[in-house]
């Protein structure tokens, strides 16, 4: 029996199992997953649990229910990583796994810990919050339901992030949020990022930016923070710049699970370096890389991780017949991002062609402006929990090619 | 003097070195005295750390990285770099401007 071992049950992590029960043969295979937790979460419906919008129930099933057949589910924490042996040891029992193949999915995550004064300068929870953690957006929502309004600061702590536009879209949705409220005279909105402008992408980046303005949300760019004042209730940058905040959204820094620094696969931020056309790892060929976890240098989103997907999948299969992996990922993401009063952007771009306005044709349910409000792109992003759950996760046939298109686009 | 040194180099739009492999020492102090930075001992540990760095992997390190292994600290890259540590090592060390971001 030959093992392909499966490192995170999450998105990427989830649908290579799916996807991989129906590729190998069960004489001859044994497929496992392993993850440290039983629950899957919607990560993208996190932005919507401050507001009120989604509940946490909302966003969260059992891993259980999207694990196939034919797939042995571990659930455990794991150890180490030994490439060199091609075994894993599990935190459970102590428990070896020698594997064939590895792919690695163990995403990425905050680290408050990371930035001075952010998680233990008092202030966490209390009048610091992030929203990218399930627990930590249903305390901000606890929190905004009695807010009476202040100065809330948004910022990100350090590049990259999972899902770069989720900023701008919590941005635009307390925008609103605040207005519904009646509020929004009592609210400052500002935004610190670290970046020159409000995104990564020139173009995107002055429309997003114009938008911004536009809601009366003031832009702080270039502003890398270095500590968190709780007492003066300030963000310090490094270059000594202070904000003053009533209420702190932080996004904090982001690395890659602690088992791939500890099994030195990692980069400095625990990233596993992987050729970004093949991903395959760098280091060992019989490990390959989906999603968050690797340094790939395109958006840690669900949407690339998905694009991901059948290139990781033949180039497993090819490398299992002795052929040479495909160059076949390009980079491609594609982001709905919401907006606030039922308006939302689509983006759609890759490793060498930034975000442009257009049209996305979409079979049957398109076309959606893209670089654009629309109301069709909020009802796009609304469908899309139910399409994630159903469709997406189970491997099932998504009307989106890996690959980027130019068709529709302006250039 | 330094002057005349520039004038031989190819730069982007960004004021980056177009061929890191032209670098020189005595390009590298020039580029700073344009920058007006004074370079010390622990300017060149950086800057040689990201030439090495940059061979290895063909992009500029980040100031994470660049803080990790050369146990120059964040606070000291920034009195040492005031505007930008990862950018202004990088654009003294000839390398290109850091993506940075996705």
């Amino acid at each position: 029996m030959k093992t392909l071992l499966i490192l995170g049950g999450g998105t990427g992590g989830t649908m290579v199992a799916n996807k991989m029960v129906h590729e190998l043969d069960p004489q001859e295979w044994e497929i496992i997953l392993v993850d440290r937790d039983e629950t899957h979460y919607y990560q993208p419906g996190l932005l919507f649990i401050p507001f009120g919008i989604y509940s946490p129930r909302d966003v969260e099933k059992p891993k259980r229910d999207f694990i196939p057949r034919g797939v042995k589910l571990i659930l455990s924490e794991i150890e180490l990583i030994e490439p060199e042996k091609n075994q894993v040891i599990l935190a459970k029992d102590n428990q070896t796994i020698s594997y064939d193949y590895l792919v690695i999915a163990t995403g990425t995550g905050i680290r408050p810990a990371e930035t001075e004064g952010l998680l233990d300068g008092g202030g966490w929870r209390k009048d610091i919050f992030d929203f990218y953690s399930p627990d930590g957006a249903a305390a901000l929502a606890s929190f905004l339901k009695f807010w009476k309004g202040g100065r809330m600061v948004v910022n990100v702590a350090e590049m990259p992030i999972k899902c770069p536009v989720a900023p701008l879209e919590f941005l635009f949705l307390a925008d609103w949020y605040f207005h519904q409220k009646g509020l929004r005279d009592q609210v400052e909105i500002v935004y610190a990022t670290p970046l020159d402008g409000a995104f990564t992408k020139p173009r995107a980046a002055g429309i997003l930016g114009g938008m911004l303005e536009s809601k009366g949300i003031k832009l702080e760019p270039n502003f890398n923070i270095g500590e968190v004042d709780n007492d003066k209730k300030v963000i310090r940058s490094w270059d000594q710049r202070e904000i003053a905040y009533d209420l702190l959204v932080t996004v904090p820094t982001n690395m890659g699970a602690d088992v791939i620094g500890r099994s030195g696969l990692g980069d400095e931020l625990n990233y596993v370096p992987v050729d970004k056309h093949t991903l395959q790892s760098t280091a060992y060929e019989n490990i390959w890389v989906i999603g968050d976890a690797g340094n790939a240098p395109t958006s840690k989103a669900g949407s690339v991780a998905h694009f991901m997907l059948d290139v990781v999948i033949e180039n497993l299969l090819r490398h299992m017949e002795g052929l040479e992996p495909r160059p076949g990922f390009d980079g491609h993401a594609n982001c709905f991002i919401e907006s606030g009063f039922e308006q939302g952007i689509l983006i759609d771009f890759n490793y060498d062609v930034e975000p442009l306005p257009g049209k996305y044709p979409l079979p049957g349910l398109g076309p959606f402006s893209l670089l654009k409000e629309s109301p069709a792109n909020h009802w796009g992003k609304m469908m899309f929990r139910w399409v994630y759950w159903n469709v997406l996760l189970k491997g099932g046939e998504m009307p989106f090619e890996s690959q980027m298109t130019m068709a529709g686009k302006w250039q | 003097m330094t002057e005349d040194i520039l004038d031989t180099i190819e730069f982007d739009d960004d004021g980056f070195m177009v061929n890191a492999a032209d670098w020189t020492e005595e390009i590298g102090r020039a580029i700073a005295e344009a920058l007006e930075i004074e370079l010390t001992d622990r300017h060149w540990k950086v800057i040689n750390f990201a030439r090495s760095d940059f061979e290895k992997t063909g992009e500029p390190p980040t100031l994470r990285r660049i803080t990790q292994q050369t146990g120059v600290s964040m606070k000291e890259m920034y009195q040492l770099f005031p505007d930008g540590p990862a950018k202004l090592a990088a654009n003294i060390a000839g390398l290109k401007k850091p993506t940075g971001c996705i």
